[in-house]
């Protein structure tokens, strides 16, 4: 809905020659997707199907959580490269929970915190001792992976009933199509940071933050609480998206989610949020997300295109919206 | 000195004594500072006198090593920047301090939107910020992104959230740099409002005029030292100056001018310039400018901070790209420098007056700072070999008098002069025939100082052509053969250096007769 | 008894010049890493000759870590010149696909002449990938963090589709010697790592080259008015990291006679990082070290060692890692040395505390 609110502004400025350039990468993401699906429906029979896109949702709702994560740190121009062996741990922390008979809520209430605090660890040594984002999460990606192994080398099955009843459950919608919870809640996980980022004073504060932090620091901003927050909030975001992706695979595994950092800093970039922080929206995000979905759906649908080249694509996707931003960037 | 005799309401504001050190350096020294309600109060001095580690000191982003800060009579110190907002005290920095990413009313109500049930209320928040930037006489839509405005907007902007916290402190720190005159006009009208209403404004310009349109008082400081508390009314612009420049009390000889007079016995037609600039400018930054440069000769910029002497270098030297005009080196055919390195390559050389942030390499040694130059030129495949290297090291350790003279202490480890010093020798090293010094003996100490005067007017003898530019106009004086006087980003005179002193060219600059040997003899 | 409070006082002030030595910390960790081996199994030391080889365990860290090091070399340039290199992973990939494929495909597959030319197309290929993180970093202006994540994105799937997805293995003594030969009795991998090594300490130290990294590196801008050509400094580091990077990934593709487009030096980039901060190189760029450069790989490969000879499971490196890298950045890091100082002696801040002298300036 907000999509479409943008895109008629959009062409209201467009007639006086001034785009509103902060919208332009998102609707140039969501431009692709939609000529994706297009495409895609026009060469493979039931591509254009609603239910495939309902499952790209599916397949894909932990990424979508870990790319809402991704974003606020990257608004502040920071980077997360932990989130991935994040959902490693959250998923092992679920599995032997659940194993030692520990309640559901108390499960995931143990992994949530887990999560953020590893997020709070990290946020507290970027902005206290300066240490550079990169460095520190990388630490803090080691230490989640350390911390797999320490609670179990091998894959954990997860047989809970309630944990199974949620990760099949799905609700019907008008048509025959289903949509699975987990999708919901991604979605609701969008919606919610969606409207933190635009109507919260905190929300403000990021994006203020990655425009320019001293200038932040001069306005008199609480840099230091925004700043160790979207840490925590990406561990957070981590955590559910260990959780969802526990529902997903019904197990916990010290190798789950290797390299998921990766795919999530794409989808948010390819999603428009520029890298050097201050601009891009949630929502982008989530295309950013759906578009990688997307190219694994082509790919499985094709059959004669081999795996390698959704890596390939990625990548090429990732440097077009990199360059391009670059280039408006220096414009301005 | 003459204070001026006010029986004031109680300050705002109250500074005394107070003393910041930066490392060796005395940022400011026992400085005193009265703000009172309803005055505009400018702070005047050259760069480096002080003046923004003063706005520093009293807002919160320096602490102060002693001294006392009242507010209102009660004695405080501001941990941070935010704390002196609280208590009424908003800063509006020379850069713009916003966020370009945000809107226009994000950026003056961030931190204290008006809220409904915790969502920010973008309706009321653009309302309000309508409404202020309307009192500013400033049309734009205040839902628009801040980075797609002009700066001159954002520097309104910026005023708009300072006036916008209901400050009874109001500090400007060049607000004015960036604006034409209708929006200055504009910038008064608000300031005179605000004044009467009460508050407290401090302003910092270096556009003299400006000063003492819209200033009641001024507080004079040079070199972290107050040199003067005037009221506008019965200064003169010529005192002021003076004040602000201040006088080398230090007789130093005039130096000899015998290469002068050779070379003005060869009509200037006739010679060949080493370096010429035809309408050289670039916006924002300097009018179009023609400038001769010849050999054994040294050309003296003067004018005061801001009026385009260090721009004025930087485009003769490629550092900048110029949007008109040509540079013609030795008469070659007419183009422009690409870049420092191709201006080097045409024996070109340039001394950043930013010493820190231009020139000195801070971690590598003495003996790699001063070569630098020359294995910039010489690229990586072809080293200056061992023997070159300290022979050339310890010539211009001996030359140039550099201490201690061990070429393998890091560059940090000396004092500005020296460090200045090692800055020349990589320059004379790579033999350029054109040396252009923006502000050589900046902060640096009296002996060195005289030690580089010496060396420029060396370097002219044997046939070198110097662009020497500096605040300090006795300096100035003393060196060159011919002067450039600049005001206000334009060139405004050129003429031979002879019979020329201080008082002329301050006359030039301020378009005010008199001196300041008359003054002290009606103060007398 | 003056003389020993003499030489006590002596004894101090040397202490004190070793402990702020930047290599300090990272010897201690590594003697103290051997000694903990020492304990675990007596015989760690012990160094043998089989067959005109050297065999131990001292032998196979250095072997073991010979990938490790040479991206660590190439990558050290890179962070000197306040860049970082995300890709050099994918690049190691790449060579190696690019070689045993050249090989499997070749109909001399075992010769040692296929191998060489293998070897050179892929060390070729590797130059290619250079230049373009180059291009990318010094013609663009794009971060070098963000430049490399493309490369580091897609390098993978070009790797993949360059051996077709396949585990290509191959069958060709030469240029499984890279991993497993010898030389005058020692591992052929680490005398290349250790060759290049030298070589880069050589370059760069008896040409202008470190100098102009360094410049670079620590002042951008006063590098641009001395005339120091920024553009080519860039691309000439960028390609050089790519070279080590390839040659690491041909080692270790020869180590397992095989290439697996998917999990060759994977996570080598960080490792590298790592090595490359252990031994003081700041990743804010300027002064580096090769020489600490070299500790820190050793560091790595010596942990990576001890921890299964201490009964610990090997997965667990990962924590200790993590430790490390912790611990290394707060000794780095101003801001918690500040705090620790006040801590100890209330000894002012040194006054060459940046933020201040910027006030100056």
């Amino acid at each position: 809905m907000s999509v479409t609110m943008v895109e008629e502004g959009l062409l209201a400025r467009a007639a006086r020659f001034s785009p509103p350039r902060r919208y332009l990468p998102v609707l140039g993401t969501f431009a692709l997707f939609i000529g994706m699906f297009g495409v895609g429906g026009l060469r493979y029979e039931g591509f254009a199907d609603p239910q495939v896109f309902l499952t790209l949702l599916l397949d894909n709702a932990f990424l979508i959580v870990l790319a809402v994560g991704m974003t606020f740190v990257i608004l502040t121009g920071g980077i997360d490269l932990s989130v991935g062996s994040n959902v490693a741990l959250s998923t092992l922390i679920a599995a032997r929970t659940l194993e030692l008979g520990l309640p559901v809520v108390a499960v995931v209430l143990v992994v949530l915190l887990a999560g953020t605090l590893l997020g709070t660890a990290m946020g507290l040594l970027i902005h206290y001792f300066d240490i550079q984002p990169f460095i520190a999460t990388l630490a803090g990606m080691f230490l989640a992976r350390g911390l797999c192994y320490l609670i179990s080398v091998d894959s954990i099955p997860i047989k809970d009933e309630t944990f199974s009843a949620i990760a099949f459950g799905s609700i019907t919608l008008p048509g025959g199509y289903y949509l699975g919870w987990t999708a919901v809640f991604a979605l609701v996980i969008v919606a919610v940071a969606a409207y933190v980022l635009s109507s919260t004073r905190f929300g403000r504060t990021v994006y203020a933050l990655g425009g320019s932090e001293p200038s932040a620091l001069l306005m008199g901003l609480p840099v230091a609480a925004t700043k160790v927050g979207v840490y925590a909030i990406s561990g957070l975001c981590a955590a559910l998206g260990g959780l969802l992706f526990a529902l997903y695979t019904l197990s916990g595994y010290s190798l789950h989610a290797v390299g998921m950092e990766l795919d999530a800093i794409a989808a948010v970039v390819i999603g428009g949020t520029l890298l050097t922080g201050g601009r891009g929206f949630v929502i982008g995000s989530l295309l950013g997300v759906l578009v990688l979905g997307t190219i694994q759906t082509f790919i499985s649908f094709d059959g004669t295109l081999s795996s390698w080249w959704t890596r390939i694509s990625i990548g090429v996707l990732v440097l077009v919206f990199v360059v391009a931003q670059r280039v408006l960037t220096r414009r301005s | 000195m003459t204070q001026a005799d006010v029986t004031p309401p109680r300050p705002v504001v109250e500074m005394l004594d107070v003393s910041i050190t930066f490392g060796a350096v005395r940022a400011l020294d026992d400085v005193s500072l009265r703000l009172l309600p309803g005055e505009v109060h400018a702070l005047m001095g050259e760069n480096g006198a002080g003046k923004s580690t003063l706005i520093k000191a009293l807002t919160g982003v320096y602490t102060i090593d002693s001294g006392r800060v009242q507010v209102d009579g009660a004695e405080t110190q501001f941990a941070t920047p935010a704390a002196a907002q609280r208590a009424g005290i908003s800063t509006v920095y020379q850069e713009v301090n916003l966020v370009p990413n945000l809107t226009v009313a994000e950026n003056m109500l961030l931190g204290r939107e008006p809220r409904r049930l915790g969502r920010i209320d973008r309706r009321e928040m653009n309302r309000r910020a309508a409404t202020s930037l309307r009192a500013l006489g400033i049309e734009i839509d205040p839902g628009s992104e801040l980075g797609s405005h002009p700066i001159a907007v954002q520097q309104l902007v910026a005023i708009a959230r300072a006036v916008d916290t209901d400050a009874r402190v109001l500090i400007l720190d060049e607000p004015t740099s960036s604006l034409d005159a209708d929006e200055v006009a504009r910038l008064f009208e608000v300031m005179r409002r605000l004044r009467d209403q009460g508050t407290a404004i401090v302003f910092v310009s270096h556009f003299l005029d400006q000063v003492f349109e819209i200033s009641d008082r001024m507080t004079i400081l040079r070199n972290g030292r107050v040199v003067g508390e005037r009221l506008v009314e019965g200064t003169t612009q010529l005192e002021l100056v003076q004040l602000m420049i201040g006088r080398d009390l230090q007789v130093l000889d005039r130096l000899d001018h015998a290469v002068q007079e050779a070379a003005d016995d060869v009509p200037a037609e006739k010679r060949l310039p080493v370096l010429s600039a035809v309408g050289l400018g670039r916006k924002g930054s300097l009018e179009a400018t023609d400038l001769n440069l010849y050999a054994g000769e040294v050309v003296g910029i003067a004018g005061l901070l801001g009026s385009g002497r260090t721009e004025l270098a930087r485009l003769l030297f490629g550092a900048d790209a110029p949007d008109t005009g040509e540079l013609m080196v030795r008469g070659s055919s007419r183009r422009r420098l690409r870049s420092p390195r191709h201006a080097i390559d045409r024996k070109l050389a340039f001394c950043s007056e930013d010493r820190k942030a231009e020139g000195v390499f801070e971690e590598l040694s003495v003996a790699d700072n001063m070569l630098l130059g020359l294995q910039a030129s010489r690229g990586w495949l072809r080293p200056i070999p061992t023997a070159t290297r300290s022979t050339l090291v310890e010539e211009f350790l001996t030359a140039l008098d550099i201490r201690p003279a061990d070429p393998s202490l890091p560059m940090r480890s000396l004092s500005g002069g020296n460090q200045q010093k090692v800055l020349l020798a990589r320059w004379l090293i790579t033999q350029p025939d054109v040396l252009l010094l923006d502000e050589p003996t900046r902060g640096i100490d009296i002996g060195a100082k005289t030690q580089i005067q010496q060396l420029v007017a060396d370097l002219a003898e044997k046939g070198m052509s110097v662009v020497f530019i500096s605040a300090e106009l006795e300096e100035v004086l003393r060196l060159s053969h011919r002067l450039v006087v600049l005001k206000d980003r334009r060139k405004i005179a050129e003429r031979p250096n002879r019979g020329i002193d201080v008082n002329d060219v301050l006359e030039i600059i301020t378009g005010e007769p008199g001196g300041l040997a008359e003054k002290e003899r009606a103060d007398a | 008894m003056p003389e020993t409070v003499r030489t006590g006082r002596v004894g101090r002030a040397l202490r004190a010049r070793a402990i702020a030595h930047h290599l300090f910390w990272p010897l201690v960790a590594l003697g103290a890493l051997l000694v903990v081996n020492l304990i675990a199994t007596p015989t760690f030391f012990n160094v043998r000759i089989q067959d005109g080889h050297l065999f131990g365990s001292l032998v196979d860290i250095v072997r073991n870590g010979a990938p490790v090091l040479l991206v660590a070399i190439g990558m050290t340039l890179v962070i000197a010149t306040r860049g970082i290199d995300l890709s050099v992973g994918a690049v190691a990939a790449i060579a190696g696909a690019v070689a045993c494929v050249y090989i499997v495909k070749s109909p001399a597959d075992g010769a040692a002449g296929t191998a060489a030319v293998a070897i050179t197309m892929a060390l070729a290929v590797c130059v290619a990938l250079g230049r373009w993180n180059g291009f990318l970093v010094s013609v663009l202006g794009i971060q070098p963090i963000i430049a490399t994540l493309v490369l580091m994105v897609a390098g993978r799937g070009i790797a993949m589709l360059v051996t077709g997805g396949q585990i290509t293995t191959v069958n060709n003594d030469s240029f499984g010697a890279l991993a497993s030969g010898h030389l005058l009795t020692l591992p052929v991998a680490a005398l290349i790592a250790l060759g290049v090594f030298a070589a880069t300490q050589i370059v760069v130290r008896r040409t202008a080259l470190g100098l102009l990294i360094e410049s670079v590196g620590i002042n951008p801008e006063a590098s641009r008015l001395a005339g120091v050509r920024s553009r080519t400094i860039i691309w000439t580091v960028y390609v050089f990291a790519a070279l080590c990077a390839g040659t690491a990934g041909l080692i270790i593709a020869a180590n397992t006679h095989s290439v697996n487009a998917n999990s060759l030096g994977l996570w080598i980039e960080l490792d590298a990082i790592l090595a490359v901060v252990i031994g003081g190189t700041s990743l804010a760029g300027g002064r580096f070290s090769l020489t600490g450069t070299l500790v820190g790989a050793l560091l790595i490969a010596t942990l990576t060692r001890t921890i299964p000879n201490i009964g610990i499971p090997a997965e667990a490196n990962y924590l200790f890692k993590a430790l490390v890298v912790v611990i290394v950045c707060l000794l780095q890091s101003p801001k918690a040395r500040a705090v620790l100082q006040r801590r100890g002696d209330r000894t002012p801040p040194s006054p060459s505390a940046p933020s201040r002298e910027e006030a100056v300036a």
